[in-house]
């Protein structure tokens, strides 16, 4: 770097800018275009799903490929898009909020997103190699997962470089949050989101090397030898699970926790009201975390525990349900007697708070175990987390997406198709998901690709929301390409009750967020 | 049902004005079962169903009301409160009070679907891609084993894709099995759950509980059937390509009944051990492990001997299905192959139909090779 134009320096020209960037912004970005790349493939497997569902009977797909479907939309979704997308928010975001130039390890940031790439086109490669793609459930629950041919090692080994990516971009959050915040700005004082996220990094740091440990003695048992997870060799099965799902559980909640400080960060902005129990709402926030690492086995009531640990499990889970219950509460009370404007963002941020509690009592009642009984492994299941993943985790990405998107590009996108965008997405997922509850309760196991006949009208109306909330994805990505060619010119504050650092910035803001810390009272 | 008339159906539902009725056709809620612990799990999902309903009432209540009287457009000033202890503490502790009244009666349901002492009698059920075995191992019935499959009707229909007419099958479409599980009524019945495989789900909605079935692990349940009936349900937890295609089928009959069953099946036992000591001739296993092959061996090897390479590979022409030496062959079904999906076929099929199973395999699809008898079988157990 020159030292001669080290004062005006922006970025560099041509594609290199984006394989050798440093810079949180353009970092941010490059997360976020490729969890959209994600979620449109993973999404693409979900119609696959939903088309052969469409009807009973075996019409398009054979069903091993429908077990790849299930199986590889999960892990692109989970892995793929909300995972990546938060970490995209949180690049371009944080040092914004917290009055920083940039994040704290830059080239750290850079080789984090760089693997991700790598890591899912390998994932990906493995339909094309003998036996095809994971079919065994996102869980990987063996043996059935050692049963995957010549993809197996490909898709662990992308499973390690997806963790490792996540495990760095975490430290760099910490580091950034701990050691960058501009002078006044104590814990107590940060935005939402910055603690949301605060959080989130250290359940990262403390599961993904769970996943790694787990999914290592799974290649270990596939390739040299050893049973951790074979009875036969005096390995056990279940063992992989309760690995697995200590680190699947926070992993719940690294999907969530983010989304809770997006949407605390704009009901108050169009509320025109400060954030109702803001410290009530870090302690919930940090109580949810901590109990996320000790209700991992309210995934596993069938498989044949003691009772006093299915008891223990379920009074622990139906404990979740009073931290997640304040922040409903505090959201609402929010809102109430505010002076109320419900642009994109504000309809994305009420319908999340709606639908993910929709999500929440499914969830409550799922933690009752005798109840799980019934309810485990059918659609019932299937609607739940995707009421809690889709209408909560993605419901809040594309709020903020709408929220921040004139910051970002200095162009207010179009709101009327943000409506509509909203509208349609919030009709269809409905349409898709509500009647999934009435399926597993009538009997539908989930990962089935064909179906006995009286689940058949049900699964074609779902299947119907399911191609709708699809395709209305499509104005999603055409709303975000035209904000960032044109549009209205963005003020700095955007929206009128906005309140925080990042507003205080220039519309588009300046490459290096503040290079003077601002003084925050 | 041909497409064009489910759409009709579902227009219908969506548009008519008689909404009611024409949605009772649909199953919306948890069945209600034929025991007492189905009725115990049915009651406690609507005690905790109501009480979220009527959370949701007054949360989403509050909630809408906000947002229809709260807004700017209807001049409305912002208040400026954010924080109220009392408030934090009424919404922390009134939770509190309804879990733990929801906990209460959930303990009661679960402590007494986990007791299952006392029972009279004992099945193992074990299973296996893609099929149920059950062995009863107590009581008049001791040393029965029935190996229960998706009723080749079924199987056959299913891998006919779109032009598959599913109505004949009614509501049992994929839920009907070749030989079901027949259990005596009004007796409580322990089963000790297993996997020869991979982990499978023993799932009938009606007994009200699903229970994993674990390689290397024995897990317990127990029911008591009242009604004399048909119950169905499915393998609930993946276990491959073909579990959507796992039923399982209990069916619940009068003692005296369960009693003449279990002489007849002990009869049909003795007669196939007599049987596997004579010698076969060529047409006769042909014709019997024609049988056997499309019930447990086309789902992967495909009804033409051709496979799914590279996973499942073809047995037409096969080095192995055709060298003069059938040892190679009966081992591996005998013990499966590890690592992959080919099942031990050691204890699900017997002498008899292990035998004409391979000589099927080494004779069809233009495979010529030598025939098996019982009597290699025996040997090479």
């Amino acid at each position: 770097m020159s030292t001669a134009t080290a004062d005006h320096h922006g970025p560099a020209r041509g594609l290199m800018r984006w394989v050798t960037t440093t810079n949180h912004k353009d970092i941010g970005s490059l997360y976020l275009l490729f969890a959209l790349i994600m979620f449109l493939i993973g999404g693409a497997m979900a119609m696959v799903i939903r088309a052969e569902l469409f009807q009973p009977g075996l019409q398009l797909v054979d069903p091993q490929f429908f077990n790849s479907m299930t199986t590889v939309h999960a892990l692109l979704m989970i892995f793929g898009a909300v995972m990546p997308a938060f970490t995209g928010l949180a690049n371009w975001l944080i040092p914004m909020q917290i009055g920083a130039p940039d994040m704290a390890l830059p080239r750290l940031n850079n080789f984090s997103f760089w693997l991700l790439p790598f890591a899912f086109t390998m994932l990906l490669s493995t339909f094309f190699m003998n036996g095809g793609g994971p079919a065994s459930g996102w869980t990987l629950y063996p043996p059935l997962s050692l049963q995957m041919d010549a993809g197996f090692p490909f898709m662990i080994f992308a499973i390690h470089l997806a963790g490792i990516s996540s495990i760095m971009g975490s430290i760099n959050v910490i580091v950034t949050i701990l050691n960058m915040r501009a002078p006044g700005m104590t814990l107590m004082k940060m935005p939402l989101f910055v603690w949301t996220w605060l959080i989130t990094a250290y359940l990262l740091i403390a599961t993904m090397p769970v996943l790694a440990g787990a999914v290592t003695m799974l290649l270990t048992d596939k390739f040299a030898g050893t049973s951790f997870f074979s009875a036969a060799g005096g390995g056990d099965p279940v063992m992989y699970q309760h690995i697995f799902w200590f680190f699947g559980h926070p992993e719940v909640y690294i999907l969530i926790l983010p989304a809770f400080g997006i949407v605390s960060a704009i009901l108050p902005t169009f509320a025109r009201k400060p954030l109702f129990g803001y410290s009530s709402m870090v302690y919930a926030t940090a109580s949810i975390a901590f109990l996320s690492f000790i209700v991992w086995a309210h995934h596993m009531f069938t498989v044949g525990m003691p009772v006093v640990g299915e008891l223990f499990f379920m009074y622990a889970t139906m404990m979740i349900a009073v931290p997640t219950g304040v922040k409903v509460f505090n959201w609402i009370s929010t809102m109430w007697r505010g002076s109320m404007t419900f642009e994109t963002p504000m309809l994305f941020a009420v319908g999340f708070i709606i639908m993910f509690t929709i999500g929440g009592f499914s969830g409550l009642m799922l933690s009752i175990a005798p109840a799980d009984f019934q309810y485990h492994d059918t659609y019932f299941v299937v609607a739940h987390f995707h009421y809690v993943l889709v209408t909560g985790a993605i419901y809040s990405i594309m709020a903020a997406v709408y929220y921040w998107l004139p910051k970002w590009t200095g162009h207010m996108y179009d709101e009327r198709l943000g409506k509509l965008h909203f509208w349609i997405s919030t009709i269809s997922v409905n349409v898709l998901f509500f009647p999934q509850h009435f399926l597993g309760l009538a009997g539908m196991p989930r990962r089935i690709p064909d179906y006995s006949v009286q689940f058949a009208d049900w699964n074609m109306i779902s299947s119907l929301g399911g191609f709708v909330f699809g395709l209305s994805q499509l104005m999603f990505v055409w709303i975000i390409f035209k904000a960032i060619r044109g549009g209205r010119k963005a003020t700095d504050q955007v929206w009128e009750g906005a309140q925080g650092l990042e507003w205080t910035l220039s519309s588009p803001p300046p490459y290096h967020s503040f290079n003077q810390p601002p003084t925050v009272r | 049902m041909s497409a064009s008339s489910r759409w009709y159906q579902l227009l219908l539902a969506l548009f008519s004005l008689n909404a009611g009725t024409a949605v009772a056709d649909y199953a919306l809620n948890m069945t209600q079962g034929v025991t007492r612990t189905s009725q115990a799990v049915y009651d406690l999902h609507m005690i905790i169903f109501w009480i979220c309903v009527a959370i949701g009432i007054v949360v989403f209540g509050v909630m809408i009301y906000a947002m229809f009287r709260h807004r700017k457009s209807r001049g409305v000033k912002a208040a400026q409160f954010h924080e109220s202890t009392t408030m934090e503490l009424v919404w922390t502790l009134i939770p509190i009070i309804i879990l733990v009244s929801m906990a209460i009666p959930a303990t009661r349901v679960l402590l007494a679907m986990e007791d299952t002492s006392d029972a009279d009698m004992t099945i193992k059920v074990t299973g296996i891609q893609w099929k149920w075995k059950y062995d009863y191992v107590d009581t008049e019935a001791e040393g029965l084993s029935v190996v229960s499959s998706l009723h080749p009707d079924h199987n056959e229909a299913r891998q006919l894709g779109a032009d598959a007419d599913l109505t004949v099958f009614g509501d049992t479409y994929l839920l009907d099995v070749d030989n079901p599980l027949v259990v005596p009524t009004g007796k409580k019945i322990r089963f000790l759950l297993t996997a020869a495989d991979v982990i499978h789900s023993w799932w009938v909605p009606d007994l009200g509980w699903k229970k994993d079935a674990i390689p290397g692990f024995i897990n317990e349940s127990w029911t008591i059937i009242d009604q004399p009936g048909v119950y169905r349900g499915q393998c609930a937890e993946l276990c491959g390509r073909d579990h959507a295609f796992m039923p399982v089928v209990v069916v619940a009959k009068e003692p005296a009944e369960y009693a003449a069953w279990v002489a007849e099946q002990k009869q049909a036992a003795v007669d196939i051990a007599n049987s596997a000591d004579r010698v076969w001739t060529k047409a006769e296993l042909m014709a019997k492990g024609e049988a056997v092959y499309q019930t447990n061996c086309a789902a992967c090897h495909q009804p033409n001997g051709q496979g799914l390479p590279p996973v499942f590979p073809a047995l037409a022409g096969s080095a192995m299905a055709t060298a003069e030496d059938p040892a190679a062959h009966i081992d591996i079904v005998l013990n499966g192959k590890a690592g992959s999906a080919m099942t031990a076929y050691r204890d699900i099929l017997n002498d008899v139909d292990l035998a004409a199973v391979i000589t099927y395999e080494r004779n069809a699809w233009g495979n010529q090779a030598s025939i098996v008898q019982p009597a290699d079988i025996k040997a090479t157990r």
